[in-house]
């Protein structure tokens, strides 16, 4: 049986904004199912007395004091910036106007 | 779209059918002088992607450290939200992407919540008490600021393109989230206004925000859902999303209650999704429906470590909080010994500090009130301004009133001298002394006013001395007239007296 | 070939500080090392030339001049080092060999970069790698393959795959690296050098690019265990700006490797872990790490064998960790900020489809795999079964080590299965692909460190030895490592890498 679907992968690949073929999602199905079947045996040992770890070395309280530090300059903030208007960065409409 | 209907249900008639279910999600911008992961200075209103450092832009490479004085404004808030403060809690990341959220991923809390299970007893206006359970507090960050292009109106719909400032990214946030609120009724809108201004009171009160909503300091997203009287489950809710004022908390949650029970009055089904509210139409509109576009991913911030709080740490936060509100309206009702009616309009008109603020540098609280209740309210509301956007201080006022009391001016014209004030002209006596506003003590020129008002109204002079004192009122028009309304009322009656032998 | 190329970061070091080559001469001989060979490798994504030179000469200068200042230089300083394009530098280009970010300029120094220009080593230039760290063979590169200096048709191990070839080519004395699931030690082994992944949070990430935040770690690439300890010295400690940094400094490691070169071992207890040996690893390897052990043995260690049973779900739990992580962390590259933008072909305009479009073209298929596994694994629904158990096993190979430094001082095994396979070879396989870290993987899962000394050669190519310590005993692995390698070149009379052959540069050439 086949862990993952089609119509999962295009769910995924809009939820990761990804634009994919059909052949990409095609073979992105297969390939993915082929991986969570090899590495699903994570949940055998995986019970529920088993704290998880989501840091390999557990440290506590790692504040900074709220001290004002260095800005980038506008020409540094916009260098990179693929479209700009004035000291803004400017991106598409976020809805279709159609 | 045929279930989105405008249509409305009178809204006593809705709240006989069905019991209103409210819900709260308060974001308060916290007053830090840096952002929450990064050193970037915590300011509005600048030239845009100023306060911006790699951090705020999620450039490659850059790592969040955590804001020790946010995570304290975080536990006072909480604190004076009654919550238990998490023994130990941590940050995780909410996946979504849109252009003002520059890694696409929120730096939120999701499972542990810095505070949690609290409660706030709001006081309605008549002095009836709510209690709101207060589910959790945690700490976010806030997003950067979309300026919407083309199009007609600036909004979102219609729009060519956005301009996107990140000088917001990053802004220390506290969620507020309330458990279900029932049994408001017909006071749920008024509950929910009253909720909003109880927080906004609280956070201004810890000095932990600068709480001006229309700045979006604190910001409510209300939740509405109506069940049947007969009902044991919620209906199924809306979300109005940035609702900016305390009046459009109101009346947004009247407005979905009334469109709810028209909808479900029709036999239709209300679609969970999010409401945009519209000042000007006073109405909600259709956003995005809930979908799986809401699987944010959420999972522990690898690039954070865990807040445990000690006892020693919180009982220390704790000994920082100030008199709560509540309390503090309690005790200055007593000791300014107001009528319930005179202090429910000083707390309504938002004047409760300045009126403590000048009874504290020696006016009374008659005078106080006085003032803030009466002239300055008056000229606040005709220049369409907050109070405290004035430019009058508590200093000023007792320096007018000392000026009266010392028979410097008179009432009228520490009217006037307030206007100056306000237009920026300096402190009352620097006015008084510029404008030669004194009032005329001068007997010499008061006395020939009085001789010359006395000559001219022979028949006002029979009156008083027939022992009609209130004539003397007559001659006061006069003499004004001729003092240009700089004469002391007070001494022209003992004038007019001596030299009437009374 | 020039002289100055063969000798390693500490030697030419020395004589930098006696007065008998300049700075500029070491770095105009490995640029010159870099225009003959590099067409044939591709080890360098950009060459920093200009700027390295100027280094070079401002450290002559200092040390023309004598006095406080001179006596003030790192002991490194003037030595040149190649930096893996993953790391940000200002001045240069960062790509993360990745077509995303074609060109991007970073406005900020990486922490060690701070480091580096501080102790005033020559930066030659940024190394190729898998497309943000994604891979074990450098073949995900948007920007080319890189080939091993060993045999052309092989890999050079990934994700560093850049470094390592540069380091063993002499194109480099010193590297950096990024290490999330073996990215410095498996390139390490296949091009018979050293490498090093410190305990987590020994060096700072701020501006390494984040791939997996919980596993990445910076570390040092070198041909001798000595310019590592120097090197890892030099780029660790604690950093504010990364909270995951350690809040102390690891110390001795330089002391610790010139012991280790004693190739006195007495009292010291090596672990072999019993599920890093045996099945899946070739003949050649199990031979090499055999007679290793050996040496070890004659040394004075004490051998035991160790028992490590959850390493068998590491792979697993790694190939949820990991995506999770990088589908998080490279959401940022949308095309709004920074980065390459690109526009849908058709249909309407609107951020979202930009976006989409943007990444679509912008990642290759390796890292949009990882990113789509990484969304999946997060997804409602699939949480708890995938990243959560996979954070639970985490916590169960911890406990394997815990037991098993209870009963080693070191543990060693392989560093990589196999040694260097050709290039293209698993090209539709990534399942494949990913067995080549089994080894590598259960130290970042814990947190600990590691290192690969060159074992040996197996069918002409390089073996590689791994020693892993508990987590802040990073002197540990400097000890034993320098000590096999000094056993090891001591047996053999030479260094591994002095039997590399000669690069032809002409075939591939003519291939291309």
């Amino acid at each position: 049986m086949s862990a993952i679907s089609r119509e999962d992968v295009v769910h995924l690949a809009h939820l990761a904004h990804i634009e994919m073929s059909d052949a990409e999602l095609d073979k992105m199905t297969g390939e993915l199912d082929a991986i969570v079947g090899a590495i699903a045996s994570v949940s055998e040992v995986a019970s529920s007395d088993v704290p998880a770890t989501s840091h390999p070395i557990p440290l506590t309280n790692v504040l900074r004091e709220d001290t004002v530090g260095q800005t980038l300059s506008i020409d540094e903030v916009l260098l990179n910036a693929p479209d700009s208007d004035s000291d803004r960065f400017k991106v598409p409409a976020i809805l279709d106007g159609e | 779209m045929s279930n989105y209907t405008d249509e409305l249900v009178d809204f006593d008639e809705a709240l006989d059918r069905y019991d209103p279910v409210l819900g709260f999600e308060v974001h308060v911008e916290l007053n830090t002088k840096t952002k929450m992961f990064s050193d970037a200075p915590n300011a509005f209103g600048d030239d845009p992607n100023t306060n911006v450092t790699p951090v705020d832009l999620g450039l490659p490479g850059v790592l969040p450290v955590v804001n020790k004085t946010a995570v304290e404004y975080s536990i006072l808030i909480g604190l004076a939200l009654n919550c238990q403060i998490a023994e130990k809690c941590g940050f995780a990341r909410k996946n979504y992407f849109y252009p003002d959220t520059p890694k696409n991923f929120q730096t939120s809390q999701f499972e542990d919540p810095i505070a949690y299970d609290g409660y706030l007893d709001i006081e309605l206006e008549d002095g009836e008490v709510f209690r709101v359970e207060i589910e959790r507090a945690h700490m976010e960050e806030d997003a950067g600021k979309l300026t919407h292009m083309g199009g007609s109106t600036g909004r979102i719909q219609g729009a060519d393109y956005s301009l996107v400032d990140y000088n917001r990214a990053g802004v220390p946030l506290v969620e507020i989230v309330t458990k279900p609120i029932t049994g408001a009724g017909k006071r749920a809108p008024e509950l929910a206004k009253a909720y909003v201004a109880a927080v906004r009171e609280i956070v201004k009160n810890l000095g932990v925000s600068d709480a001006k909503m229309e700045r979006g300091n604190v910001r409510c997203d209300a939740n509405v859902s109506l069940m049947p009287k007969d009902a044991d489950k919620f209906g199924t809710r809306t979300e109005t999303k940035n609702v900016n004022s305390l009046r459009a908390v109101e009346h947004a949650v009247r407005f979905e209650i009334e469109r709810h029970a028209a909808v479900l009055d029709s036999g239709a089904k209300i679609v969970q999704e999010t409401r945009h509210w519209h000042e000007d139409t006073r109405t909600t509109t259709s956003g995005r429906p809930k979908s799986d576009a809401d699987d944010y991913r959420y999972f522990p911030e690898p690039d954070l470590v865990p807040i445990v709080t000690t006892v020693e740490w919180i009982e220390e936060l704790r000994g920082r909080l100030p008199e709560p509100p509540a309390e503090r309206r309690k005790r200055l009702k007593a000791e300014w010994n107001y009528a319930d009616k005179e202090f429910r309009d000083v707390v309504n008109a938002g004047v409760l500090d300045e009126i403590e603020q000048t009874v504290a540098a020696g006016a009374t609280a008659a005078v106080a009130r006085k003032w803030w209740m009466g002239e300055i309210a008056r000229l606040a509301k005709a220049a369409d301004k907050d109070i405290s956007d004035l430019g009058v201080t508590p200093a000023t006022i007792v320096e007018l009133n000392s000026l009266i009391e010392g028979k410097k001016i008179n009432d009228k014209i520490a009217r006037q001298v307030l206007e100056y004030v306000i237009d920026g002209e300096g402190t009352p006596s620097e006015i008084v002394e510029k404008r030669s506003l004194a009032v005329v003590n001068d007997d010499g020129a008061l006395g020939k006013a009085v001789d010359d008002a006395m000559a001219a109204m022979p028949d006002v002079v029979e009156k008083i001395k027939g022992g009609k004192m209130q004539a003397i009122g007559a001659l006061m028009g006069p003499v004004m007239k001729a003092t240009r309304g700089q004469a002391d009322a007070g001494r022209v009656r003992e004038i007019v007296m001596e030299k009437l032998g009374l | 070939m020039n002289d100055l190329i063969k000798l390693s970061g500490t030697e030419l070091a020395a004589k930098l500080r006696a007065g008998e080559v300049t700075s500029v001469q070491a770095v105009q001989a490995h640029l010159d090392r870099i225009a003959e060979v590099d067409g044939a490798l591709n080890a360098f994504l950009h060459v920093n030339a200009e700027e390295a030179l100027a280094v070079a000469a401002e450290v002559d200068a200092i040390r023309a001049a004598g006095g406080a200042e001179a006596q003030a230089l790192h002991p490194l300083a003037g030595v040149p080092i190649a930096i893996k394009d993953l790391i940000v530098t200002k001045g240069q280009p960062t790509t993360a060999a990745s077509k995303m970010l074609e060109g991007w300029m970073s406005p900020y120094d990486a922490t060690v970069i701070e480091k580096i220009r501080a102790a005033k080593l020559p930066m030659l230039g940024k190394t190729n790698l898998d497309e943000f760290a994604m891979g074990s063979s450098t073949e995900h590169s948007a920007y080319g393959v890189t080939r091993n200096p060993w045999n052309l048709d092989r890999i050079p191990g990934g994700s560093g795959g850049g470094s390592a070839a540069a380091v063993a080519s002499f194109e480099a004395p010193l590297a950096l690296g990024t290490d999330t699931g073996g990215s410095i030690r498996q390139p390490g082994a296949v091009t018979g050098t050293v490498g090093v992944k410190p305990t987590y949070g020994a060096v700072s990430r701020y501006g390494a690019i984040a791939m997996a935040s919980s596993l990445d770690q910076i570390g040092p690439v070198s041909r001798t265990v000595l310019d590592s300890a120097y090197l890892q010295e030099l780029i660790g400690g604690h950093d504010p700006k990364d909270s995951t940094s350690l809040p102390k400094d690891l110390e001795g490691l330089v002391a610790a490797a010139e012991a280790g070169a004693t190739g006195d071992l007495k009292g010291l207890r090596v672990g072999v872990i019993k599920e890093l040996t045996g099945e899946g690893y070739q003949e050649g390897v199990q031979a090499r790490f055999n007679e290793s052990l050996e040496l070890l043995k004659a040394a004075g260690a004490e051998i035991v064998e160790v028992s490590c049973p959850n390493f068998k779900y590491a792979l697993g739990a790694y190939y949820l960790i990991m995506p999770s992580e990088v589908s998080s962390n490279l959401a940022k590259f949308d095309g709004v900020r920074f980065g390459q933008r690109v526009l849908p072909k058709e249909g309407p305009l609107t951020i979202e489809r930009v976006m989409a479009a943007t990444r679509a073209a912008g990642f290759g298929d390796e890292v949009k795999r990882r990113i789509i596994l990484g969304t999946y694994a997060l997804s409602a629904g699939y949480y708890d079964a995938y990243y959560g158990s996979a954070q639970k096993v985490r916590t169960l190979i911890q406990r394997d080590f815990d037991a098993a430094f209870e009963q080693a001082d070191v543990l060693v095994s392989p560093t990589s299965p196999t040694v260097a396979f050709e290039l293209g070879k698993n090209d539709n396989d990534p399942l494949a692909m990913y067995l080549n870290d089994v080894a590598t993987i259960p130290a970042n899962l814990a947190g600990v460190p590691g290192i690969t000394v060159p074992g040996g050669l197996s069918e002409d190519l390089p073996v590689g030895i791994q020693f892993l310590a508990p987590a802040f005993e990073d002197a540990r692995l400097y000890r034993a490592g320098a000590a096999l390698e000094a056993l090891l070149e001591k047996q053999w009379g030479h260094s591994l890498i002095s039997q590399a052959p000669a690069i032809d540069s002409a075939s591939i050439a003519q291939e291309a």
